[in-house]
C-alpha cells in the first residue's frame, strides 16, 4: 500500500512536470513569435533566418489585437520574445504599456523614418495599401468612389464589403480617424453600417466580390495579387483601384516587429530584427509570395506591385493609431 | 476450515474497503470535480468582478439581442428537425423491411466522422455564398442528427413489442399505436439526444464562421481575437452559459419522471419488422436523401479540391507534422481523461449512493460547458495564478477532461459493472492491499470500457478547435488548427488533406460507436 502510494505521488509529480513544460523546450538559441502577420510570411522568414543565423524561431499565430492584449496580460511573465503584427494599432498598444525594449540603432537606420514610429520603440517591417477592389463586369473607372468618403454616400447602399472585425479594416479607419477627426469618423462609420456587407476576412470579402454578391471591398492590395499567383479562381472578375491623392483611402498600413521588455533572448531576437529588415528579410517580400511592400531602404518590392512611391498616401503617424477610439466608434454605430 | 476463512476474510476484506479505496476515491473523485467545475466559477466570478453595472452595459445592448434571437432561433429549429429526421430514419432502419437496412443503418451513423466544420467548408464549396440562419439550420442537421439517431435507433431496438401488440389488440390504428405507445418510450432517449444536439449548436463555432452566420459562440472568439480576454468576452461567456443550463432546464422538464421497463418474467422478445408493400423501395429516398447531404456533399467538395490541388497540397513535412502532433495531443487528453473519469466511474457503479451521483452529475454539467468557455476560462485562471501552467499541455489536457469526461465514463460505467465485485474481495482476501485488489481484477478486466472510453474522447479531441486554439502550447499545429488557418485564407485546396485526414482517423471510432450502441442493445 505504502509502496503503491509513493508510486503514484511520484509518477503523478513526474507527469505534471513533463506536461508543465511547453511543448518546444527552450533551447539557448531560440526565440518565440507572438505571430499576427499572415503564417506563410512568417514562417518563410523564420526558416530563412534560422538558415542565416542558426536560432531557432518557435511561432504562435493569432491576430493583432488579441496578441496586443495578450501580451499586456501576460506582462513580465510574456513566454513571447518577438510581437510581429500586420498593422501598427496593435504595436502602439503595447508600446502605451511600455512593454517594448528599445530596437537597436543600427537597425532602425535600415528602415526609412516614415515605417517606423519616431520614439524607435518599435520597428515597420513590411507594408500594405488599402485598396478598393470592384467587379470589373459591374464597375468602369468613371463609376468608382473618388474618396472612400464617398462609400458612405446612400448611393452606394448595399454595394460594398469589408471585414471589420479584423484589424486590418480597423487600422484604415484609424488612419481616418488621425486624418479626420473622430466626427467625420463616426459620421462614416454611421454611412457605412447602412451601406456594407460584413464578411470575416479580407479574403472571403474579396472572394465574394468576385463571385457577384457585392460590387466592391474595402480591403488591402495584396490579398488579389496572392490569389492571382495562385489559381486566380477568387480575383479573375478584380479590378484594384487606389484611391491616391492622400485620401484616407490611400492609408499605407505598417506591419510592425518588436521585442519586449520581458524577452530572455534579447539579443537573438534584436538579431531577428536586424535580419528582418536587412537585405535577407526583405527579399523574401520581394521573391516570396505574400505580396507586401518591402519597407527597408533601397529594398526592392514584387514587381507585379504598383511601387509605393506611386500611391500618394496621406502622412499617419502609426505609433498614434488609437484602435480602443476605433473600436468604441464602431461599437456605437451598431458595427460590434 | 475452507469455510471458516472465507466467512472471516470476506468482512474483514470489506471492512478494509469500507475506510479504503471508497474514501479516497471519493477524495480524488471530488477533486477533479473540482477541477471541472473550474470554468463555471470562473464565469460567476468575471460576473462579479465586473460589477453589476458594466455587466449590464455590457450585456443590453442590441448586439446581444441580435446574438440571442440567432442562437436561440438555431436551436429552436434545428433540434426539432433533427428530432424528427433522426426518429423517420431510425423506425425505417430498425422496424420496417426497407432494403439494405444494415447498410442504411451505417450511413446514418458515417456523418459523424466528418467534424461539424468540414461539412460547413463542403458546403461552401457547392454554394459558395451560402449564409445565414436557413444555411446555419440545414448544415446543422447533416452534421449532427446522428447524434439523435444513435439513441433512438438503440431505443427502438431495445423496445418491448408486447406493448405495441396489446394496444393493437384493444383496437388502435397502427398511427396511433406509433403515436400513443411508441414515442413515449422514445421519450428519454429523445430528450437525452437533443440535448446533445443542442449544446452543441451552442458551442460549435466553425461550423457558422464559415457561413457567416453569429451565434454566442463565434462572436466570444471574435471578441477574444480582438481583445484577448476582455470582459466583453466574458459577459457573452455568461449568457451563453445562461443559454446551456435554459437548455438542461428544458430537458428535465421535457423528460418527465415516467419510466418504462418491462416487469415480470422473460425478455422481451425482439420485435418484428413492418411490411412496407410497395412503399418498400420508395422508403429508401429518405435516407438516400439524407446521405447525399450528410455524406455526398462533403465527399464530392473533398474530392473536388484534392483532384484540383494535385499533388503540390501534400506537403508532407508540414501535414506529417501536424498529424504527430494531433496523435500525441489525443493520447495523451484521452489517456488523462479515461484516468480521470476512473474513480468516479467505479464510485457510481460499486457505492452508488446520493453523494457519489452528485460528484457525477458535477462531470457532466462540467462538460456541457462550451469550448470556448472552458477555454476562456483556463487562459484567465492560468495567466493570473496558475501561472507555470500558463500555454502548456498540462492546461489543454485539463481542457480535454473537462470537456470529454463524460464520454470516457460512459463506457467505463457499463464494463466496470460487468466484472462481479466478488474478484475485488477475493483478490482482497488473498492478501492484496485494496488499492493493488482493484488493480489486479477491476481495473484490469474493465480495460475494453477503457480503451472505448479513449476512443471517444479522442475522436472528440481530433476534431476539436475552438478551445485548442486558444490553449494549444506555443508552436502546436493540431490538423484541426491547420485546416482551419488555411481555409480562411481560402485555400481551400491546401485544407483539403487535412480533412481528409480528419475524417479517415475519425471514421474507426465512429464505427466504434455505432459497434458499442448496438452490443448495449443486445443485438
Amino acid at each position: 500500500m505504502k509502496n503503491s502510494v509513493v508510486l503514484a505521488v511520484g509518477a503523478s509529480a513526474l507527469a505534471f512536470s513533463a506536461f508543465a513544460l511547453p511543448a518546444h523546450a527552450q533551447v539557448a538559441d531560440s526565440i518565440t513569435i507572438y505571430n499576427a502577420q499572415h503564417e506563410g510570411l512568417t514562417k518563410e522568414w523564420a526558416e530563412a533566418f534560422k538558415e542565416d543565423t542558426g536560432i531557432v524561431v518557435t511561432i504562435r499565430n493569432g491576430s493583432d489585437m488579441e496578441f496586443a492584449n495578450q501580451i499586456v496580460q501576460e506582462g513580465e511573465n510574456s513566454p513571447a520574445d518577438v510581437f510581429l503584427t500586420e498593422n501598427s494599432p496593435a504595436m502602439a498598444l503595447v508600446d502605451g504599456k511600455g512593454l517594448f525594449e528599445p530596437v537597436a540603432a543600427d537597425t532602425l537606420a535600415q528602415v526609412p523614418e516614415q515605417f517606423r514610429p519616431a520614439n524607435g520603440h518599435w520597428i515597420g517591417v513590411a507594408a500594405r495599401s488599402t485598396v478598393f477592389a470592384y467587379d470589373k463586369t459591374k464597375l468602369t473607372a468613371d463609376k468608382l468612389p473618388t474618396s472612400m468618403l464617398d462609400l458612405a454616400k446612400p448611393e452606394w447602399k448595399g454595394r460594398w464589403a469589408a471585414s471589420p472585425s479584423g484589424a486590418d479594416f480597423q487600422a484604415i479607419v484609424g488612419a481616418l480617424l488621425q486624418l479626420k477627426g473622430a466626427d467625420v469618423t463616426e459620421s462614416w462609420l454611421q454611412g457605412m453600417q447602412a451601406n456594407y456587407t460584413a464578411y470575416k476576412g479580407n479574403s472571403i470579402a474579396m472572394k465574394a466580390v468576385n463571385a457577384g454578391e457585392v460590387e466592391g471591398a474595402l480591403i488591402y492590395h495584396y490579398y488579389y495579387f496572392g490569389d492571382q499567383a495562385k489559381t486566380g479562381e477568387n480575383s479573375n472578375n478584380l479590378g484594384l483601384h487606389y484611391f491616391k491623392g492622400q485620401d484616407p483611402g490611400a492609408f499605407v498600413s505598417i506591419s510592425g516587429g518588436g521585442i519586449l521588455k520581458s524577452s530572455k533572448h534579447k539579443e537573438q531576437a534584436q538579431a531577428f530584427l536586424e535580419w528582418l529588415t536587412g537585405e535577407s528579410g526583405q527579399r523574401v517580400l520581394r521573391d516570396g509570395t505574400s505580396f507586401e511592400y518591402a519597407v527597408g531602404k533601397g529594398a526592392a518590392s514584387n514587381k507585379a506591385l504598383v511601387p509605393l512611391a506611386d500611391l500618394d498616401a496621406p502622412k499617419v503617424e502609426p505609433s498614434m493609431l488609437n484602435n480602443a477610439q476605433v473600436t468604441d466608434l464602431m461599437t456605437e454605430a451598431g458595427i460590434f | 476450515m475452507t469455510s471458516s476463512v472465507s466467512d472471516n476474510a470476506i468482512p474483514m476484506a470489506r471492512r478494509r474497503r469500507r475506510s479504503g479505496p471508497s474514501s479516497w476515491t471519493f477524495a480524488i473523485a471530488v477533486t477533479i470535480a473540482l477541477f471541472a467545475l473550474l470554468p463555471l466559477g470562473f464565469v460567476i466570478w468575471a460576473t462579479v468582478a465586473t460589477g453589476p453595472e458594466t455587466a449590464f452595459k455590457l450585456i443590453a445592448r442590441p448586439r446581444v439581442g441580435a446574438l440571442l434571437v440567432n442562437t436561440v432561433a438555431l436551436v429552436l429549429i434545428t433540434v426539432p428537425l433533427c428530432a424528427l429526421l433522426a426518429v423517420a430514419l431510425a423506425f425505417l432502419t430498425e422496424r420496417t423491411d426497407m432494403p439494405g437496412r444494415r447498410l442504411w443503418a451505417w450511413l446514418c451513423i458515417t456523418p459523424l466522422a466528418v467534424p461539424a466544420f468540414v461539412h460547413s467548408y463542403a458546403w461552401i464549396g457547392l454554394w459558395p455564398g451560402l449564409n445565414g440562419l436557413g444555411a446555419g439550420v440545414a448544415i446543422s442537421l447533416a452534421a449532427y442528427f446522428p447524434f439523435l439517431y444513435l439513441p433512438v435507433a438503440a431505443a427502438f431496438r431495445l423496445l418491448d413489442p408486447a406493448l405495441e401488440d396489446q394496444a393493437a389488440s384493444l383496437g388502435l390504428s397502427p398511427l396511433a399505436v406509433f403515436r400513443r405507445v411508441v414515442l413515449p418510450q422514445l421519450r428519454l432517449s429523445l430528450c437525452g439526444g437533443s440535448l446533445l444536439v443542442g449544446l452543441h449548436l451552442l458551442a460549435e463555432y466553425g461550423l457558422y464562421a464559415m457561413i457567416r452566420f453569429d451565434t454566442f459562440t463565434t462572436a466570444i472568439v471574435e471578441q477574444f481575437q480582438s481583445t484577448y480576454n476582455g470582459v466583453a468576452a466574458h459577459m457573452l461567456a455568461l449568457v451563453l452559459v445562461v443559454c446551456c443550463f435554459a437548455l438542461i432546464g428544458l430537458e428535465v422538464v421535457l423528460r418527465g419522471r415516467s419510466r418504462y421497463a418491462r416487469l415480470g418474467s422473460g425478455v422481451a422478445r425482439v420485435a418484428g419488422v413492418m411490411p412496407l408493400g410497395r412503399w418498400r423501395h420508395a422508403a429508401m429516398a429518405l435516407p438516400a436523401l439524407t446521405a447525399v447531404f450528410a455524406l455526398c456533399i462533403p465527399a464530392y467538395t473533398l474530392t473536388r479540391w484534392l483532384v484540383a490541388g494535385g499533388a503540390a497540397i501534400w506537403r508532407m513535412d508540414e501535414i506529417g507534422l501536424a498529424l504527430s502532433q494531433t496523435l500525441i495531443i489525443c493520447l495523451i487528453g484521452g489517456v488523462c481523461t479515461v484516468l480521470a473519469a476512473l474513480p468516479v466511474a467505479w464510485l457510481v457503479v460499486r457505492r452508488p449512493d446520493r453523494k457519489n451521483r452528485i460528484v457525477e452529475s458535477c462531470y457532466y454539467l462540467a462538460s456541457s460547458m462550451p469550448g470556448v468557455v472552458v477555454a476562456l476560462a483556463l487562459v484567465a485562471v492560468t495567466v493570473r495564478v496558475a501561472l507555470p501552467l500558463y500555454q502548456t499541455v498540462a492546461t489543454i489536457t485539463l481542457a480535454y477532461v473537462i470537456m470529454f469526461l463524460p464520454r470516457a465514463l460512459v463506457s467505463l460505467r457499463t464494463s466496470i459493472a460487468q466484472v462481479p465485485v466478488e474478484l475485488e474481495q477475493a483478490a482482497a482476501s488473498l492478501g492484496r492491499s485494496p488499492a493493488r485488489a482493484l488493480m489486479a481484477t477491476t481495473v484490469r478486466l474493465a480495460a475494453p470500457g477503457a480503451a472505448a472510453g479513449m476512443a471517444l474522447t479522442s475522436l472528440g479531441i481530433l476534431n476539436e478547435l475552438t478551445a485548442t486554439q486558444m490553449l494549444a502550447p506555443n508552436g502546436t499545429r493540431t490538423l484541426a488548427m491547420a485546416f482551419w488557418a488555411l481555409s480562411s485564407e481560402i485555400d481551400y485546396a491546401a485544407a483539403a488533406p487535412y480533412a481528409v485526414l480528419m475524417v479517415v482517423f475519425s471514421l474507426p471510432m465512429t464505427w466504434l460507436l455505432h459497434h458499442q450502441s448496438r452490443k448495449i442493445a443486445g443485438r
